[in-house]
């Protein structure tokens, strides 16, 4: 959870094309999740998704996902310019299927996170990110 | 990009079982494709499409990569370690490029 004074700096120019973004990513929200899942049923809890509230810099949010029994989770940003931000899959030597990274917001919107778990079922969760400066576009 | 640097962190020694936590950072734009130049033109998309850890050859971690992801990607995880051996971290870049990073790890 640490924002540099420099990355802030580095995209002071970029909140008015993010402005702009056009609404079309929501449905494509949904593409993503139905080709993710197969069109299974998806349900809810047995997944962390871990971001801050608010973020000042889109362009590095850090953000964690957790659910125990997964074997891959994918992540998705509902109102970014392309909505797929990565998918993890987890091998046998990972002891919890958790992992950080740091991905890039355009704005304030939701975060929304997919797992399969081994079973073959699976489970989402979502949260929302205020975003102060926006990470994409420029 | 060959000035893509990869960073890892890596215990050097752990004991047999004991869960070891592993952090990867590699130096690289990952342009978007969003954004334009000074002229108004798209500049073309060239970020890292996947990364992957392993530990002698056995999967411990492999992530699909969208622009979505940072500039410097960045990532953070867990793994157990049963024996000693070696991880290998692959990143592979839209020009085909690919780089990896090694680091070995005792287990007493």
């Amino acid at each position: 959870m640490t924002f540099t004074r420099r990355e802030m700096l580095v995209l002071g120019l970029s909140a008015a094309g993010a402005a702009l973004l056009p609404l079309r990513a929501v449905a494509a929200v949904e593409d993503n999740i139905a080709a993710f899942t197969g069109g299974a049923a998806v349900g809810e809890g047995g997944i962390t998704l871990t971001a801050p509230e608010i973020a000042e810099n889109g362009n590095t949010v850090p953000i964690s996902v957790s659910a125990p029994g997964a074997v891959s989770i994918m992540i998705l940003a509902s109102g970014n310019p392309n909505p797929a931000v990565g998918t993890f899959n987890f091998g046998a030597l990972m002891p919890k299927q958790e992992a950080s990274t740091r991905i890039r917001l355009a704005g304030t919107q939701n975060l929304i996170a997919v797992a399969k778990m081994a079973d073959g079922s699976f489970v989402q969760t979502s949260r929302e990110v205020k975003v102060t400066i926006g990470g994409c576009g420029g | 990009m060959a000035d893509a640097k990869p960073r890892v962190r890596v215990p050097k020694t752990a004991s047999a079982g004991e869960t070891i936590t592993i952090k990867t950072l590699i130096s690289h734009p990952m342009e978007s494709g969003q954004r334009k130049d000074g002229d108004g033109n798209v500049i073309p998309r060239q970020i890292i499409n996947r990364f992957t850890a392993e530990f002698n050859g056995e999967l411990v971690i492999d992530v699909t990569m969208e622009p979505a992801i940072s500039t410097n990607p960045y990532f953070e995880f867990d793994a157990v370690v049963p024996e000693t051996g070696e991880f290998v971290f692959t990143w592979y870049d839209d020009n085909g490029e690919v780089y990896t990073a090694a680091s070995p790890i005792t287990v007493s």
